[in-house]
């Protein structure tokens, strides 16, 4: 076989396409950025002898996975790129495996109009990672006027969200479905009934109530949620719940879906890994995050949500945020933490590991699952689509440090935390974007 | 069995602190209220020792103590407020101390808004760090002195029931005084409206009372919370009226208490409000003795802490 100078041959992984229903040892033929072949069982060595050995990549041992989708991140340009860019953004991405990410629209300015999101499109081409945009619903995300969302469409924006604040006018949030559907895109909710949870920095528990710290009550996400549910009910419309943290949230979006409302959900590591308990150890202001860390009780709701289906999607709601900002009093702090680089580790230490989840069912949750409710190209395997792949090293220990982000914020909790399961190279349309040391 | 010495080289809360330590606390404050009782009121202990008192919220009472007790014991004192620093010049809580620092402090007595800022502060500065209240969170002197008093009373802790009585969700009062009367062998229960008692409050192990007269009922010691305005503007409370008739301390209710029960507010007072000036300044007040008897805990509070050095960024 011969292959020509762009191309590149997986050989001896075991190859996870959920999206085929496909898992088993094969060889994966790159050509033209495109994916040329899958070939079953693996073939030997020497068949590849004409095929220079700098294209050959030995995944044996490793797992050859549609590039990983995350469909909520924070990239900040325009606007802060003191925290972050889109393009570190997208080394962040790259080193987590990802090959698409899909930036959340609250930056400086808001991401509301036409012009806003080519500039997105137009930074994201030196990138090396797929950047969708979620536009505004409304502008500014102030939730008093909608903004244009015809036009965001046209320029190029998969969903809408207001992330950052729920749109508390259910009058506007049921228009917004209405007209949100002509373009067939979802709304994504970020559920937190502001009145509810105004001036909360942690969850409301015995845990803010020992520490003395404003709490945020679950039902302030699960009215949102509730509210979400029958207004989708009502107009038809497609929701698509972000960062889901409570057991009551869970069971909401269990049995709307079993009621055939048109929602799916994402949950974040973050929330399927730590509790409110960790705040009190250490006031770490990383561990302040919207929503707020919840209870053991709520961890195991989200973690049954991802083994039933119930959520659909892992995201990583990567959040950077400067040091200067973090580096204060716990309630002074900015709510977020970064999550890119960290996901794929969680996801085998606290899913896999645990018996939660197989490596087919997470992968899903983080390729083919995003890229059908966004209406993505990718997620899958298929021959004939853009060669973006991750391949995995499923048993690698890793620890977690500060200087190794890619990230142009180091704001995370799980500094110094060893995970099990590392990315050992991603590909985005047949190039190799990053490899592992 | 009483220890020698204190675990920790900061005095962040009250909670984890022994039993064991709270006694050695308290009787070492003994020995220091005699000295405050003395015509010349200094000794030596800590000449040498430079304390930072880190004022950034109003206080009147705290304040003054433990600059009083800092210079009872000949340390050298230099006070912080936050009005008319470069806070309001956009310096942070970490570089102002840092900078504080480098003039060669020793202890920093910190009152701060934020829970949590004098562990956030352990987390870089060499020096003891003592809270003088941290948000809502905690404020451990003010809870000793307040066990102080009752032992002078009583020569003990174990047993008395005690009420803590008001904003039970905002006091940083309250929480210390939880934590060092149940460590201490006292029953404790507290008492307000249930918009002010925060969420599974029943976790400190308390009784939880809304209806006053019930929490009264064989007490020996009512220790009542000031109740603040703000808690009516932020929908907490119909009113202070309202707040007065069904949680305000006054004579008719003094009855339920056991004999020679005690009186104590932790200040500063709204008299008319949560309690009668009657009762505040009834024999069985001991409002003004609790103020004594706080120069003579921070005294020993800053004895004790003084001169312990370990790594910095421990588990406080």
């Amino acid at each position: 076989m011969t292959v020509n100078g762009n191309d590149i041959i997986i050989a001896g992984g075991r190859v996870i396409d959920p999206a085929l229903g496909f898992g088993k040892e094969a060889d994966v033929i790159i050509r033209n950025g495109k994916i040329e072949n899958i070939i079953t069982p693996i073939k030997a060595k020497r068949t590849y002898e004409d095929v220079a050995p700098d294209k050959i990549i030995d995944a044996t041992g490793n797992l050859v996975v549609p590039g990983l989708i995350d469909m909520h991140v924070h990239l900040r340009e325009p606007g802060r790129e003191d925290e972050e860019t889109i393009v570190t953004g997208c080394q962040a991405a790259a080193a987590g495996g990802f090959t698409s990410v899909c930036c959340m629209p609250n930056t400086d300015p808001v991401i509301d109009n036409q012009e806003t999101v080519k500039f997105v499109i137009s930074r994201a081409q030196e990138a090396i990672a797929n950047v969708y945009v979620i536009a505004a619903i409304t502008k500014k995300s102030e939730g008093k006027e909608l903004a244009e969302i015809g036009d965001l469409v046209k320029a190029g924006a998969v969903a809408i969200s207001d992330d950052g604040h729920f749109l508390q006018n259910p009058e506007l949030m049921r228009r917004a479905l209405e007209y949100a559907g002509m373009f067939d895109i979802p709304i994504i909710t970020h559920a937190e009934d502001s009145f509810l949870s105004a001036g909360a920095v942690m969850n409301e528990s015995y845990q803010s109530t020992r520490l003395g710290l404003k709490g945020s009550p679950s039902v302030a996400e699960e009215i949102a949620v509730l509210r979400d549910i029958k207004l989708a009910e009502f107009i038809g419309g497609r929701v698509h719940i972000a960062h889901v943290s409570t057991a009551g949230t869970v069971a909401a979006i269990r049995s709307a879906k079993a009621n055939g409302v048109k929602i799916t959900a994402e949950a974040t590591p973050h929330h399927f890994t730590l509790t409110d308990e960790e705040i009190g150890k250490r006031f770490d202001t990383n561990l302040r995050v919207n929503p707020p860390l919840r209870t053991r009780k709520d961890v195991e709701a989200v973690i049954a949500g991802l083994v039933d289906g119930t959520i659909d999607c892992i995201a990583s709601d990567h959040a950077p945020h400067a040091e200067e900002e973090k580096d204060v009093e716990f309630d002074l702090a900015p709510p977020g933490m970064i999550g890119l680089e960290t996901t794929l580790g969680l996801v085998k230490t606290q899913l896999i590991d645990k018996g939660y989840l197989n490596w087919a069912d997470a992968i899903r949750k983080m390729t083919i699952n995003p890229a059908r409710i966004l209406g993505l190209p990718g997620g899958t395997l298929e021959i004939g689509s853009a060669a973006d792949i991750t391949i995995i090293d499923p048993e690698r220990k890793w620890t977690v440090e500060r200087n190794k982000f890619r990230s142009k914020s180091k704001n995370s909790p799980f500094i110094g935390r060893e995970l099990i399961g590392q990315v050992g190279h991603t590909i985005l349309g047949g190039r190799v974007v990053y490899k592992s040391d | 069995m009483t220890s020698s010495t204190l675990q920790s080289r900061h005095l962040l809360g009250l909670e984890g602190v022994t039993r064991e330590e709270i006694k050695l606390i308290l009787d070492t404050a003994e020995t220091f209220r005699e000295i405050i009782d003395r015509p010349i009121k200094k000794v030596p202990t800590l000449r040498g020792i430079t304390v930072l008192n880190l004022f950034y919220e109003p206080s009147t009472r705290t304040r003054i103590s433990f600059e009083l007790a800092e210079k009872r014991l000949s340390a050298d004192s230099v006070n912080f407020a936050k009005t008319g620093s470069s806070v309001s010049k956009g310096e942070t809580l970490k570089d102002t101390v840092r900078n504080i620092e480098s003039l060669k402090i020793d202890m920093i007595v910190i009152r701060h808004s934020s829970s949590g800022s004098p562990y956030f502060l352990t987390q870089f500065v060499d020096s003891n760090v003592i809270n003088a209240g941290d948000g809502s969170h905690e404020h451990p002197t003010q809870a000793l002195l307040d066990m102080l008093t009752i032992r002078q009373k009583y020569g003990k802790l174990d047993g008395l029931r005690v009420v803590l009585i008001g904003d039970v969700k905002h006091s940083r009062v309250v929480r210390s005084n939880i934590w060092g009367l149940k460590t201490m062998g006292a029953s404790v229960a507290v008492c307000g409206p249930s918009t002010l008692l925060p969420y599974e409050v029943e976790k400190f192990g308390v009784d939880i009372f809304t209806d006053l007269d019930e929490a009264l009922d064989g007490a020996d010691v009512v220790n009542v919370m000031r109740i603040q305005l703000e808690r009516q503007q932020a929908g907490l409370l119909p009113s202070l009226r309202e707040y007065t008739n069904l949680f305000g301390m006054t004579r008719d209710r003094l009855h339920r208490l056991n004999k020679n029960y005690t009186i104590m507010h932790p200040g500063p007072m709204n008299r008319g409000v949560e309690i009668t000036p009657e009762v505040a300044d009834s024999e069985s007040s001991v409002i003004l003795n609790q103020v004594t008897n706080g120069q003579a805990v921070r005294m020993a509070v800053l004895y004790l802490l003084s001169g312990k050095k370990e790594e910095r960024g421990e588990e406080a």
